[in-house]
């Protein structure tokens, strides 16, 4: 991906893609258009990792998100709607406020990235060794906890799906 | 070898009784037997203790001046070193001999007494407390400590009082007497406190030689504005006017109680403080005017009142008030020797008439009005001969105690004062005929049919038997023996008999005798026709000249006007201001309120766009978003 | 040429969509979705920052990978919620969620 030209064209078609999809998911009025949406964002993601060379992670990305995340945000609407999915997916009262806040924070997160005199370098080159060696090693605490919230997830999952014992 | 013993170690006179308290309350409070000889056995090692330190005294020179003192520092900070200690002189040893003695007698006495109460138990419990306080106090070193074993003594005093909690009147009594004695130890703190000021010290010995040096240089008008501030605390303690009312209250106490406390020993810890820091009062004539005036007028006082009260305990309550205005006058005309004589005598027989007094309420189920009884000399004789005994001695009749002691109290009174040696001569004729009044309607005339009286046991006869021979000896055996040359403050005193003022006692007391057997010898005619007669004196003195009720109206008018004002500005002044500051929170809770929608995605708007106004105000305040950039 | 200027507004942008979402959706479900364009566009932003500086690279993705756990575990979570309001109440509006308040 080191070619200058190409990696800009990748650059700028993924970032639309992504953008694209992302607004969608915003504003589209059909809960279930959103959600496909949202898996096309997950994938222009997946896609902006490649270039920036971060292979193993487009492969999480999109095994995670596009496959399971979006999955079960699926299966999330279709359990909460039953009828028409035309106006599934309303805005509330506060559009306009929303808006307001949320440029507000776009603005000074632009103007943090402008403001900023970045230094920036070549990273090394990471491997998938490289992460599963740390993840086995300086992080190791961290991943057992992740390993942990995740099982925790699971059950409270379940448990919560099952809902709690009827009064008999 | 035992005197040498006894003297290092006098702390244990305190200590022995204070442990007989706590393994009583503690451990013995369901075994009547086994805590009134552990009490009894306490006592009597003290007792033995302090006859060794009296021979110790006695025998190895200590005296006045060169003291007996050991002590250790209690605490100490930066201008403050407070010790704690023993201190032994002729008369810490004297008092330590009358207290212990008595106590001894009255737990004996007690035994008997008390047998079959529910409170037994805890009868001895206070007892040995109290008795471990009083020595507490005796050996005390500086005022601090005394203070301390003070407060003590007045628990003591407020539990025993209290001792038939279950009645009204006990615990009113307790009160009372608790009250009305914070209003002297108050008076008492503040001396002592303007005394370390003043002085930096609070120790007897270095206060006896700072203070005359101090007046020498300084004048004494600040030091007796101090020397009356410390007498508030033996005014209250010692009953005299016009803090004397709870005295004759604490009567509603166990009469053993009455006897040891009220009458024989605590009562003389105001005049024992006064003579312990008769340093500081010698070198100032006003404070020694004031003590030895309002000495005298609370011996006239309080016999006025004795002389017509009808509950046996209520005069032998006033009798004493009278008996410490003796004390206190003696203190105040400067002879430290008879008071301190006189308050050993007066311990002796006071104990023996309030012991007799119980074993007479005893027999008659607690009728305690003396118009009621009559005749008992013939069912109680031994009671009634005890009694006799010692209603001479406090007369003054040679050769009993008691003459010698007040001998000596109007001997220095008339050295000094003659208006002061008359009116306490008129002091001692009413205290005659109202001890001979109280012996002729109790022990003579004829027997109450309503009576059905019985002689005590030896329990409670023994103990009253060695202070009947203590009230006929315990006055000429000292005086022999030169009781000046070892109590005394200042050079030795003159140990002899002035035969004009001790005759003129004599035949004043015999009248005193003589007008109360014209009045009350035949029956109850002349007795009655005299209340007649004297209609509102009699009255007056009835009713204790009034003093309770005065305080009543003091306490009501004053007391309560400032309670129903200070009620008032709390409910529509404080009360308005409170009531209003919480209708304000409370508008102010239902406004805000509104703020609290529920909706969530309210609050994540509002707490972004503070995280946006945050971050430019950082931004504006440091001039710049991001430092440096070096990343 | 493209550089770390570059992805960060890009993630910017995708944050604030997700803010927006989060801010204004009626759906329960849609609000979630919010918020995972959120979480992807912090994992680009670690990304771009391990490619284009040269401090420990490895960290940035070992951190996405953390983040993506955690996202996941969050969607399983925060639809179970869903569901069990859903149950519950028969709606996943979270305008009527609003239990909360005075």
């Amino acid at each position: 991906m080191g070619d200058g030209l190409m990696h800009t064209l990748a650059f700028y078609f993924l970032a639309g893609i992504t953008l694209a999809a992302a607004t969608g998911v915003v504003f589209k009025r059909n809960l279930v258009h959103s959600a496909f949406l949202l898996s096309v964002t997950f994938l222009g993601v997946a896609g902006l990792y490649m270039t920036l060379e971060a292979e193993f992670l487009a492969a999480v990305q999109a095994l995670v998100y596009s496959g399971a995340v979006a999955v079960l945000v699926v299966i999330g609407v279709m359990l909460t709607h039953r009828d028409d999915m035309s106006k599934s997916n309303p805005p509330n009262k506060m559009v306009v406020a929303g808006a307001g806040a949320a440029l507000a924070i776009v603005g000074v997160l632009v103007w943090a990235v402008v403001a900023t005199p970045w230094k920036t370098g070549r990273g090394a080159v990471v491997s998938v060794a490289d992460i599963g060696r740390r993840f086995l090693t300086d992080f190791a605490p961290p991943f057992e906890a992740v390993a942990l919230l995740l099982l925790a997830a699971v059950i409270g999952a379940v448990v919560l799906f099952k809902g709690g014992k009827v009064q008999s | 070898m035992w005197a040498e013993f006894s003297l290092t170690h006098a702390w244990l006179i305190p200590l022995l009784p204070a442990l007989a308290f706590v393994l009583i309350s503690f451990f013995l409070l369901s075994s009547p037997w086994l805590a009134s000889r552990l009490a009894i056995a306490a006592m009597g090692s003290s007792f033995i203790l302090a006859l060794g330190a009296a021979a110790a005294v006695l025998t190895q020179g200590i005296t006045v001046e060169a003291p007996f003192v050991m002590k250790t520092v209690w605490f100490s900070m930066p201008g403050l070193s407070v010790d704690m200690g023993v201190l032994v002189d002729p008369i810490a040893a004297t008092l330590l001999f009358v207290v212990t003695l008595i106590t001894l007698l009255v737990l004996i006495y007690s035994t008997g007494y008390m047998a079959g109460d529910p409170g037994y138990c805890r009868f001895f419990a206070f007892i040995s407390l109290f008795a471990a306080s009083m020595l507490g106090l005796v050996i005390a070193t500086n005022f601090l400590q005394m203070f301390v074993f003070w407060e003590l003594v007045g628990l003591c005093s407020y539990l025993l009082i209290g001792f038939y909690f279950f009645k009204v009147s006990a615990r009113e009594a307790g009160k009372k007497a608790f009250m009305t004695t914070r209003i002297g130890d108050f008076g008492l703190l503040l001396g002592i406190l303007l005394l370390q000021i003043t002085f930096r010290t609070l120790d007897f010995a270095e206060l006896a030689v700072k203070v005359p040096a101090y007046v020498a240089e300084n004048g004494a008008a600040s030091l007796t504005f101090i020397a009356i501030l410390i007498f508030i605390g033996p005014v209250a303690k010692s009953g005299q006017f016009p803090l004397h009312v709870w005295l004759p209250d604490a009567m509603e106490g166990p009469t053993p109680v009455s006897a040891l406390i009220h009458a024989a020993t605590m009562v003389v810890a105001g005049v024992y403080l006064i003579a312990r820091s008769f340093a500081i009062f010698s070198v100032l004539p006003g404070a020694l005017t004031v003590i030895a005036w309002l000495g005298v007028f609370t011996a006239l006082f309080a016999a006025f009142i004795a002389l017509t009260q009808r509950e046996i305990k209520r005069i032998l309550a006033f009798s004493t008030i009278s008996q410490l205005g003796f004390m206190m006058l003696a203190l105040g005309v400067g002879s430290l020797t008879s008071s301190m004589f006189h308050l050993m005598t007066h311990a002796f027989f006071k104990a023996l008439l309030f012991l007799g007094a119980g074993s007479v309420l005893h027999a008659l189920h607690d009728q305690a009005d003396i118009f009621q009884m009559g005749g008992l000399r013939k069912s109680m004789p031994a009671t009634c001969l005890m009694m006799g005994t010692a209603v001479l001695a406090i007369a003054g009749i040679p050769p009993f105690a008691g003459f010698f002691s007040k001998d000596e109290i109007l001997v220095a009174a008339a050295h000094v004062s003659t208006p002061i040696y008359l009116l306490a001569s008129l002091a001692a004729f009413m205290t005659a005929f109202y001890m001979a009044r109280l012996f002729i309607l109790t022990f003579l005339g004829k027997p109450n049919p309503h009576n059905h009286p019985h002689e005590s046991g030896l329990a409670m006869l023994v103990p009253m038997g060695v202070l009947a021979v203590l009230s006929v000896v315990g006055g000429i055996i000292p005086f022999a023996m030169g009781f000046g040359e070892w109590v005394r403050f200042g050079p030795a005193h003159h140990a002899g008999i002035d035969w004009a003022v001790a005759g003129a006692s004599t035949v004043i007391s015999l009248l005193g005798f003589a007008l109360a057997w014209y009045i009350y010898g035949g029956g109850h005619t002349r007795s009655n026709d005299l209340t007649i007669k004297t209609g509102a004196l009699y009255t007056w003195s009835f009713n204790k000249c009034y003093v309770d009720e005065i305080y009543q109206w003091f306490n009501r008018t004053f007391v309560g006007g400032l309670a129903r004002l200070s009620f008032w500005i709390d409910i529509h002044a404080l009360g308005a201001v409170v009531d209003n500051a919480w209708r304000g929170t409370g508008a102010a809770g239902s406004e805000m309120r509104r703020l609290q929608t529920g909706q969530m995605q309210q609050y994540a708007a509002v707490m972004l766009s503070a995280t946006v106004v945050l971050v430019i105000l950082l931004a504006a305040l440091t001039g710049s978003l991001v430092k440096g950039g070096q990343i | 040429m493209i550089g770390l200027s570059h992805y960060l507004l890009v993630s910017a942008a995708l944050f604030g969509l997700g803010l927006f979402g989060l801010l204004t959706k009626r759906n329960l479900i849609a609000v979630l979705m919010s918020i995972e364009l959120m979480l992807n566009s912090v994992n680009i932003n670690l990304v771009a920052f391990s490619r284009y500086t040269a401090a420990d690279a490895s960290a940035g993705q070992v951190f996405s990978l953390f983040i993506i756990a955690v996202a996941a575990a969050e969607v399983a979570v925060g639809l179970a919620l869903a569901y069990a309001i859903y149950r519950g109440r028969g709606t996943v509006s979270v305008d009527e969620i609003d239990w909360l308040k005075w």
